[in-house]
């Protein structure tokens, strides 16, 4: 377990991660990479305390700052970091150092095993393929039994396949071990496969802090659904609320709908507004009267998305469909799109 | 006449040795000190050696070849420190970062790490003080001169030059 807290340096956090893999999520100057330096111990936060299980790695009150060789933590740079100037071997004995000669060398044998890299030993960093190349960063940050694995966007601009071999290393890690994990990234759909939490990080803070599929489902805030990627973001207000029949309705800029009831808030309120585009439901408009929560729209673009296709209409709205439906309707410029109740959410 | 090769032999180990003196001490005050160092900016060699010299009270040292090669090495000193700063600032710190926090303290980690990514801009630095030692000519004509180390390479070149210059003007003055 390893409890953070931290401010300074443009980042004010508080949050813990147990065994399994953290996410911290943001964009760039989010300040994953100063909370994993702070852990790490590179950089020294004006106020703050980390505690590894019961050890205190930085506390300023105290002025306690170990260095980073007393940590225990395993890190692997963006880049990895593997030491150009020395073969996979010599890189996993580094670590090892202090240690008896036969234990070392036993110890480097089962993880040069344990990462399909006993043919890759005697190679530099350098002649290696990327995947053993991560492999072995991976391996040597392991190979010491660190506390803590730290892991800052180790997969930046991997294609698919290595993507892949990524996932499937971190789903390993993960299994073998009962390390808290604390991975630094950009990818959303890395946080949903590896991840057990993610903390939304942006401009130093955390946003929302949760397992993805609930951070995704009910963004805390109009930052937090921007951050996330949720295109259908609008401003609303409460015209009416109706606890006896569970609903509301709420009025956007050119059209009103009917949404769930919204217990805390009073008629009047300005909320926010989100909905997934792949929870939109749009079909053409043949001229008829548009029913409850249907919305008529006018396709301004069509875009390839990987598994369907991205309609962005008039107003704003974003809404996704599968690319059959679409290619028989491709020509048609007035739609109508509907808001279902159900994946209305108020921020 | 047979062409004398011992300045240029002199010269060779002459800026040879003072080479060789001048880097550990530059290696560890570039590891050390942040700041670069830039006398050699402001202040001519012998300019420097001498004032260096006259603050520690040691001019008086009777000169011979190690008191040469030890003023060489010293008026060398700042600018191989600045390039020897230069070579070591040049190496990636996530490597130095990663030896760190995989166990190695400082000076493992300049060993082990920092020093053999760094030998390409380290052994150009020392090149460059080596040749700035064989082809000064304002320290070699204040100390190595006094300290009767025989001609070395510029004022052998010098002299031949010189006597050179001067039976011309006889034979025109004839």
């Amino acid at each position: 377990m390893i409890q953070v807290r931290l401010a300074g340096g443009g980042v004010e956090v508080e949050f813990q991660a147990a065994a399994g893999i953290t996410a911290l999520f943001g964009g760039a100057r989010a300040g994953k990479t100063f909370i994993l330096d702070a852990i790490a111990g590179f950089a020294a936060p004006a106020a703050g305390r980390i505690l590894l299980d019961d050890e205190i790695l930085f506390d300023a009150a105290s002025r306690v700052h170990l260095p980073p060789r007393r940590r225990h933590c395993g890190y692997v740079a963006s880049e990895w970091a593997l030491f150009p100037h020395m073969s996979v071997r010599d890189n996993l004995l580094f670590p090892l150092a202090g240690i008896a000669r036969l234990e070392r060398h036993r110890r480097v044998k089962e993880t040069l095993e344990r990462f399909t890299l006993a043919e890759a030993a005697a190679r530099l960093p350098g002649e290696l393929a990327p995947a053993e190349r991560l492999r072995a960063a991976i391996a040597r940050a392991l190979i010491g039994e660190p506390r803590v694995l730290l892991l800052d966007e180790p997969a930046a601009g991997f294609d698919v396949a290595m993507r892949a071999e990524w996932l499937g290393l971190l789903r390993r890690v993960r299994g073998e071990t009962d390390l808290p994990i604390l991975l630094a990234t950009r990818d959303l759909d890395t946080c949903f496969e590896v991840a057990g939490t993610m903390l939304l990080l942006d401009a130093g803070r955390i946003l929302q802090s949760g397992s993805p599929r609930k951070v995704l489902d009910q963004p805390a805030s109009v930052e937090a659904a921007r951050l996330l990627g949720i295109r259908n973001l609008f401003q609303a207000e409460i015209v009416a609320l109706d606890p006896g029949r569970n609903t509301s309705r709420l009025r956007l800029e050119s059209f009103e709908l009917a949404g769930p009831y919204l217990p805390g808030r009073l008629r009047g309120d300005r909320v926010w507004l989100c909905v997934e585009p792949g929870r939109l439901l749009a079909s053409p408009h043949d001229g008829s009267k548009p029913q409850a929560n249907q919305v008529p729209a006018r396709l301004e673009r069509a875009a390839d998305a990987p598994r369907a296709v991205r309609l962005e209409f008039s107003g704003g709205i974003v809404a996704e469909v599968p690319r059959h439906e679409f290619e028989r309707q491709k020509d048609n410029k007035e739609w109508l799109v509907e808001f279902p109740p159900a994946a209305l959410r108020v921020l | 006449m047979p062409l004398d090769w011992s300045p240029l032999w002199l010269s060779l180990r002459y800026a040879g040795f003072s080479t060789l003196l001048a880097i550990a001490p530059a290696l560890l005050l570039a590891w050390l000190l942040d700041a670069v160092v830039s006398l050699d900016i402001f202040l001519p060699p012998v300019v420097f050696v001498y004032y260096l010299l006259s603050a520690a009270g040691i001019w008086k040292l009777s000169f011979n070849w190690d008191a040469a090669v030890v003023l060489s090495a010293v008026s060398m000193l700042p600018v191989l420190v600045r390039l020897m700063g230069t070579a070591l600032d040049r190496v990636d710190r996530r490597f130095e970062n990663a030896a760190r926090v995989l166990g190695a303290g400082e000076w493992r980690t300049f060993w082990r790490i920092t020093l053999p990514l760094a030998w390409r801009g380290l052994l150009a630095a020392a090149a460059i003080g080596f040749v700035r030692a064989f082809a000064d000519f304002d320290l070699t004509l204040i100390v190595a001169r006094r300290a009767s180390l025989g001609f070395l390479l510029p004022l052998a070149v010098f002299g031949a030059v010189d006597i050179a210059l001067r039976m011309r003007r006889r034979q025109v003055a004839a």
